[in-house]
């Protein structure tokens, strides 16, 4: 899963002024002409490093995000959730293993990403800092956050990096079959017994806030991503995205008659665009630098598990090889 | 069926002990989901976590088809006396190395007891393992693949997977703990016994554990762990049926 709330440095170093201006004009005709970047071809060095900044977020996201349905595996009703729910998993996990492999192609070595994940450098989604209370959080986070990812996904999917448009492409069919999967859960809640339908009224409540997070900052106080949108990095705004999440799916939710917590969301007829709370982009902000419910439970459970499998891969090294970046 | 009715309390037996530790492992083994020693790990463990599952659950239903109830009643709705998985599935996961071991010690011998079940008298028994077997396959690949890597990989990791093999070895002799039908499934012709396949086990994993160098405990001085097939547990299934029931006994009628 994941997506959004990418967290943008504003360009300081390298400038594309700095760059050789004859290379950046084709670079950026090379985009404009909708082609894409490969890992062999010129880059300028601010595309390189926002890149892979925002590439490994999204796979620490992947790796971070199995962490609170994972404790769900083991306390799945019945055999079609725990195997589907396993399934999923699998595939989150799998996800990181394609993120970091097209972050590779950049430079940065795995071992590098995880090791600035574990010591808080680098950032994954706001979301997975909030926890799964009960088995209802689950469905609602397979639903709801999967389906925010795939419209993140499917946008950035049409990026200008090659490695990473081919990976989401990968992603993105597996992304589909994890919204299944939670909008059916939660229809099996919603239309259960009275105790399950509390349930995932409770979930929804718990994760709104969360969702409405999920694709970062209001457009009004983010930074400024023009160039980031020319190359092609990031593109969408962050508002847009969550205008389409909410056109697609708030008709969804309320037909399970479902309430969603926010009095004042409401499709505003002439403008054609959702109004809702403007979300606590103070709490977002820390939460994301450290301060969330779940921040240094997840970051203590990755830590421990590089530190237990580190004999392993110590093992698994060979004095006579070299580690080699990846070529796609 | 083509089974007479007085050996059916051993067949059941038989398919009981199989499925539980199925479930039991496959949950154990789910375990890794996010934790792996690397990524590529995760993912395997829980392949295979989620085919050991599966094979749980067609289990259960032969058990469904001769009169018990459905698989996730029988899964998640008996208490630790009833199940008769053996004590090495039930400890918790540990270092990966156990989890290693374990999988390698209990997936050779399921291997092994799925190819001398395909030739089965008992069909429904004999068509489910003919497909677990493709399966298993990869499963004993894996394993062996690791455990030779890493007992020949450094000191520390050859240490570890012959420490890990001492503690595993007589847990993994509980597997073929004798079940008290024995005879009927031999004379029946639905299972030629766990002496038999214990035998072809040790042949196997000798063979297997040289080239990982790695020496095999002295099987006459060690102690199996028996007790699993008669539903003597370790202190370890109870937290773990409590967990994997927590949500289904919310309402055990409910749909979830």
């Amino acid at each position: 899963m994941y997506g959004g709330g990418y967290i943008f440095e504003e360009t300081k170093n390298g400038k594309p002024e700095s760059e050789d201006q004859g290379k950046l004009k084709n670079f950026e005709a090379k985009i404009a002409a909708g082609e894409k970047i490969e890992p062999s071809d010129w880059m300028p060095a601010e595309y390189r490093k926002q890149l892979i900044r925002m590439i490994e977020q999204h796979a620490h996201s992947e790796i971070i995000g199995a962490l609170p349905e994972g404790t769900w595996i083991t306390r799945a009703p019945g055999f079609r959730r725990k195997m589907a729910l396993m399934a999923k998993v699998q595939d989150e996990v799998g996800h990181a293993q394609l993120l970091y492999s097209a972050a590779e192609t950049l430079g940065k070595p795995r071992e590098d990403m995880i090791n600035d994940l574990i010591t808080g450098k680098s950032k994954y989604s706001n979301v997975f800092n909030y926890p799964a209370v009960t088995w209802a959080d689950t469905a609602v986070i397979a639903w709801l956050i999967d389906a925010g990812a795939i419209i993140n996904q499917v946008a950035n999917s049409k990026g200008s990096y090659g490695p990473y448009c081919r990976a989401l492409e990968r992603i993105c069919i597996e992304e589909s079959f994890h919204l299944k999967y939670g909008h059916d859960n939660v229809v099996f809640l919603a239309t259960g017994t009275p105790k399950q339908r509390e349930m995932v009224q409770d979930a929804l409540n718990r994760w709104w806030k969360p969702i409405m997070h999920f694709f970062g900052p209001s457009d009004k106080i983010s930074v400024h991503t023009e160039t980031l949108m020319r190359w092609k990095v990031k593109m969408a705004s962050n508002d847009d995205m969550r205008q389409k999440f909410l056109d697609m799916y708030v008709p969804k939710i309320w037909e399970l008659k479902l309430t969603i917590p926010d009095p004042n969301l409401k499709k505003n007829q002439t403008s054609g665009k959702w109004e809702y709370t403007e979300p606590d982009w103070e709490e977002f902000k820390r939460v994301i630098n450290g301060d969330g419910p779940c921040n240094k439970e997840r970051l203590a459970v990755r830590r421990k598990s590089e530190e237990k499998g580190e004999w392993v891969r110590r093992a698994l090294m060979r004095q006579d090889e070299q580690y080699v970046t990846p070529l796609s | 069926m083509n089974l007479s009715n007085e050996y059916i309390p051993a067949v059941k037996d038989l398919i009981f002990r199989m499925a539980d530790d199925e479930l039991i492992l496959g949950h154990r083994n789910s375990e890794w989901t996010g934790l792996g020693p690397i990524l590529e790990e995760d993912i395997a463990f829980s392949s295979m976590a989620q085919d050991k599952l599966g094979h749980a659950q067609a289990l259960y239903q032969v058990l469904t088809g001769m009169g018990e109830s459905d698989p996730d009643t029988l899964a998640f709705g008996r208490e630790e006396k009833q199940m008769k998985c053996c004590h090495l599935v039930e400890y918790p996961i540990g270092e990966y190395d156990f989890s290693l071991m374990r999988h390698f010690l209990f997936d050779e011998a399921d291997a092994i007891r799925f190819d001398m079940l395909v030739n089965s008298s008992f069909e429904e028994l004999a068509n489910v393992t003919r497909k677990f077997r493709g399966e298993l396959k990869y499963h004993t690949m894996h394993a062996k693949a690791w455990v030779i890597q890493l007992g020949n990989g450094n000191d520390e990791s050859r240490i570890r997977m012959q420490n890990t093999l001492n503690e595993c070895f007589p847990l993994a002799l509980g597997i073929f703990e004798p079940s008290g039908f024995e005879n009927q499934l031999i004379e029946s012709g639905v299972f030629k016994g766990e002496a038999v396949l214990q035998e072809r086990w040790i042949s196997e994993i000798s063979h297997i554990l040289k080239l990982a160098n790695l020496s095999l405990p002295d099987i006459d001085s060690v102690r199996p762990s028996y007790g699993g097939r008669k539903g003597i547990h370790t202190e370890y299934l109870k937290p773990l049926l409590d967990e994997m029931t927590e949500v289904y006994r919310i309402d055990p009628k409910a749909e979830w």
